[in-house]
């Protein structure tokens, strides 16, 4: 054949070297003109998933309205790290008002841009996980119900890490936290609680809604441009690793965030009023323990003896998120990545892909250690 | 324009002339009529441009109005009571972004218990948000104003809140002057802002500032609040020039020139006060009042010059300060330091209890022979205040108090009194 179809998984991860593709195909980060929305000099963490994810989230929101963006974030990591005043990592104009408003921020600066005429110039709002699915639920519910034409992303890792790690309503079972520490009966955050912001959203049908993680950054950047390409109130939650928060190494951020995916712990799909319109589907189903083992987060699971039982518990739930979305791929199945449909994915079973040797490797290391 | 109309519908048609951009709106009695008006006058055009949102709590009502402030647009909601409360993190948020959102509050008491009608409790709590809190006496004053603090707050960017008692003005039918499109524009010009949102020119709004910065930051919050102390007679003195009557200001003394005795108040009971007051003049008691027409900023210094040739001052406040007593008075008394003069604090009308011409005859009596109380509660129920004390010292579960009282006096709503 003339061509060689490209593969977007080449080193273990599903990123493909730019000089591959066209040039309108690159990343937005590939560029020398990108906007550097969150530039460099900041407080993160190193390894910091949620500046990360803002990055690219930001950046790609430029690409797609030549610029004109607007962003309102709420209290949290993201806005401690990038503002020290009289420092500011912000390159477009940003506004945090308070933890549990962004939504409505959102929703009035949108309000202010229609009533001038300005429609071209468009609205982000972001926070972390307790400033969206916690204490800024009703202004995100209610911006949501009124359709307001407003983006807003959840930057998710899991628990409240600006204040020092403490559960929030996105902690996910047994996971410790500086409130569900790994003492008593039931060590870690309880199960049967907790919610899922995005079927939320869903549920409000709203034109669009995505989850994506920080471990494939092209697709994260495809939710985004697919986002801003729609108005009214759309959706799209990140899963960024905290190294700090989770216990998990620096380097280890983007493996964490593929890991939760290819598990079925964090399903990663797409939405469009109410409806599942695209699913990344796992390329290679892992077990949860290879996911849970590398963050302190879930060392008491691995103790001697080790709690097989929570474990098995996660892993069911693992699987429920298998079936409910439909993670694995189909025989038929030739695409996996939305926005990129270039990945003839293997199901379990099937051989790996030659130019898959490095994913293998890293999952073969991720199994050494588990139970 | 001369009308027979209600206070809220002639609060919401001079609040539409003022060109706002966005509202945004949750309902709470007895703000309703204010924004269900501005609704319509949305809805059929006649407000244009205009963003009318209808939000899902008075928390994000604020936060709409700091959004769409924030990126230029002229803002304006309403509320009252548990909703100023419910929006109390904003509106420190507002004030300490220099968002100059006009407000207007139908003043309501606070629960628990839960209580729809008026008294000063809500926006006394907010007094130290930062935001400028003016006091209307009459529906006129209550319209009036709002074209006054759109103005003020746009020249110091700084929120402010037009206060206007819940019920008693909001719902009053009587006759106001409406002010003409044409008079408003040429009173109040467009909102130019000094500072936007704007991807022209990114500039990062709302960020941390530590303890090097942040005594200075709150005190130029002050400073600026001092400033009003200066502009709002100034922009009440445009306003009479220009609409030939006097509406707003800091203070307005009544018969106080000569009075021995003066009764300070906010609001709408003035005009009962001044009925009292005339009643005893009549009688040749050198009795005045004096309204307190800006509560935030506090004009100590008219205060001091309004009070001092008095002898006794009775301070009728519509809150009460749980442990202390009065709010007013402690600002009052501020601003009479080192001047020795007789000094009462009324609480009145909580909770909508009706503040009558006879009550006040006998209160103002009293304090003119300094019988009074430092402290006094008007038209107390005694005997059902001891039963309960009563109760409890009997019972060292007596239950709820409020529940109580209700089962002593044997009804479950409101009566007139």
């Amino acid at each position: 054949m003339p061509y060689q179809q490209i593969k977007f998984y080449q080193a273990g991860s599903f990123v493909v070297g730019n000089r591959l593709l066209e040039p309108e195909e690159r990343s937005v980060q590939a560029k020398m003109d990108r906007s550097n929305s969150l530039t460099s000099g900041h407080r993160a963490c190193q390894g910091c998933g949620e500046a990360l994810g803002a990055r690219y989230a930001l950046d790609a929101a430029m690409r797609a309205t030549d610029n004109k963006v607007i962003a309102a974030n709420a209290t949290g990591c993201l806005e401690v790290f990038s503002t020290p005043f009289p420092e500011s990592s912000w390159q477009l104009p940003w506004i945090h008002s308070l933890f549990g408003n962004a939504p409505a921020v959102s929703t009035g600066i949108a309000a202010a841009l229609k009533v001038k005429g300005r429609t071209d110039i468009r609205v982000v709002g972001q926070g972390g996980d307790g400033g969206t699915v916690d204490i800024g639920f009703a202004c995100l519910s209610g911006m949501f119900e009124r359709n307001d034409d407003v983006l807003f992303i959840c930057y998710d890792n899991e628990a409240y890490m600006n204040t020092g790690v403490q559960r929030s309503g996105a902690t996910p079972p047994a996971a410790r936290t500086a409130t569900t520490k790994p003492v008593g009966k039931e060590p870690g955050n309880v199960f049967g609680q907790g919610k899922s912001a995005p079927l939320i959203a869903m549920a409000h049908e709203i034109p669009y809604v995505a989850t994506a993680t920080v471990s494939d950054l092209r697709d994260l950047e495809y939710k985004v441009e697919r986002a801003m390409e729609l108005r009214g109130a759309r959706y799209l939650h990140i899963f960024v690793p905290c190294p700090l928060g989770w216990g998990s190494a620096s380097n280890d951020t983007i493996r964490i965030a593929r890991l939760v995916k290819e598990t079925g712990l964090f399903p990663v799909f797409e939405a469009e009023h109410g409806e599942v319109v695209g699913v990344s589907k796992i390329r290679r189903q892992v077990p949860v323990e290879e996911y849970l083992r590398p963050q302190r987060r879930y060392a008491h699971l691995f103790k001697d003896p080790p709690r097989t039982d929570v474990i098995a518990h996660i892993q069911k739930r693992a699987d429920r998120n298998i079936r409910r979305f439909g993670l694995l791929p189909d025989e038929n199945d030739s695409a996996d990545l939305p926005g990129h449909a270039t990945d003839a994915a293997g199901g379990p079973g099937s051989p790996p892909h030659p130019d898959e040797t490095s994913a293998a490797a890293i999952l073969a290391e991720s199994h050494e250690g588990a139970t | 324009m001369l009308r027979q109309t209600e206070g809220s519908q002639a609060v919401a048609r001079t609040v539409a002339m003022c060109r706002p951009e966005v509202i945004c709106a949750y309902p709470i009695s007895p703000q309703t009529h204010i924004v269900e008006t501005l609704s319509d006058l949305v809805r059929t055009g006649e407000l244009a441009p205009c963003e009318f949102i209808s939000v899902e709590s008075e928390f994000a009502a604020m936060s709409v109005a700091i959004g769409a402030s924030a990126t230029g647009a002229r803002a304006y909601t309403a509320t009252a009571s548990q909703g100023l409360l419910y929006m109390a993190e904003a509106l420190f948020n507002a004030a300490g972004l220099g968002l100059p959102i006009v407000m207007t509050v139908a003043n309501r008491a606070i629960g628990a218990p839960i209580n729809i009608w008026n008294d000063h409790s809500d926006t006394m709590s907010q007094r130290d948000s930062g935001w400028i809190q003016l006091y209307a006496e009459t529906n006129q004053e209550a319209l009036d104003l709002h074209p006054q603090a759109f103005k003020l707050a746009e020249a110091l960017s700084l929120p402010v809140m037009v206060c206007m008692d819940g019920f008693i003005l909001t719902h009053a039918y009587e006759r106001v002057d409406l002010p003409d499109q044409d008079q408003i524009d040429a009173f109040l010009p467009p909102y130019e802002p000094r500072q936007v949102l704007d991807p022209a020119e990114p500039v990062t709004i709302g960020a941390m500032v530590g303890p090097e910065a942040f005594s200075e930051v709150k005190y130029l919050a002050h400073a600026k609040q001092i400033q009003a102390l200066d502009l709002i007679p100034e922009i009440a003195a445009e306003f009479a020039g220009m609409f030939g009557r006097d509406s707003g200001g800091l203070l307005r003394a009544y018969r106080a020139d000569d009075a021995e005795t003066i009764v300070v108040a906010l609001g709408s009971v003035l005009g009962t006060i001044e009925d009292t007051v005339d009643e005893l003049r009549d009688q040749g008691v050198k009795i005045g009042a004096l309204a307190i027409k800006s509560f935030r900023p506090f004009p100590l210094e008219e205060v001091r010059a309004a009070l001092a040739h008095a002898e006794r001052v009775v301070v009728l406040e519509k809150a009460l300060a749980v442990g202390i007593g009065g709010i007013v008075s402690a600002n009052v008394r501020m601003a009479l330091s080192g001047i020795q003069l007789h000094g009462y604090t009324v609480i009145a009308g909580l909770g909508g209890r009706p503040i009558t011409t006879a009550s006040l005859h006998t209160l103002f009596k009293e304090a003119i022979a300094d019988e009074l109380q430092p402290l006094t509660f008007l038209d107390m129920n005694w005997e059902i205040v001891q039963r309960e004390l009563d109760r409890q010292r009997m019972d060292h579960r007596p239950g709820p108090h409020a529940e109580n009282i209700l089962r002593d006096i044997g009804i479950v709503a409101a009566r007139s009194h």
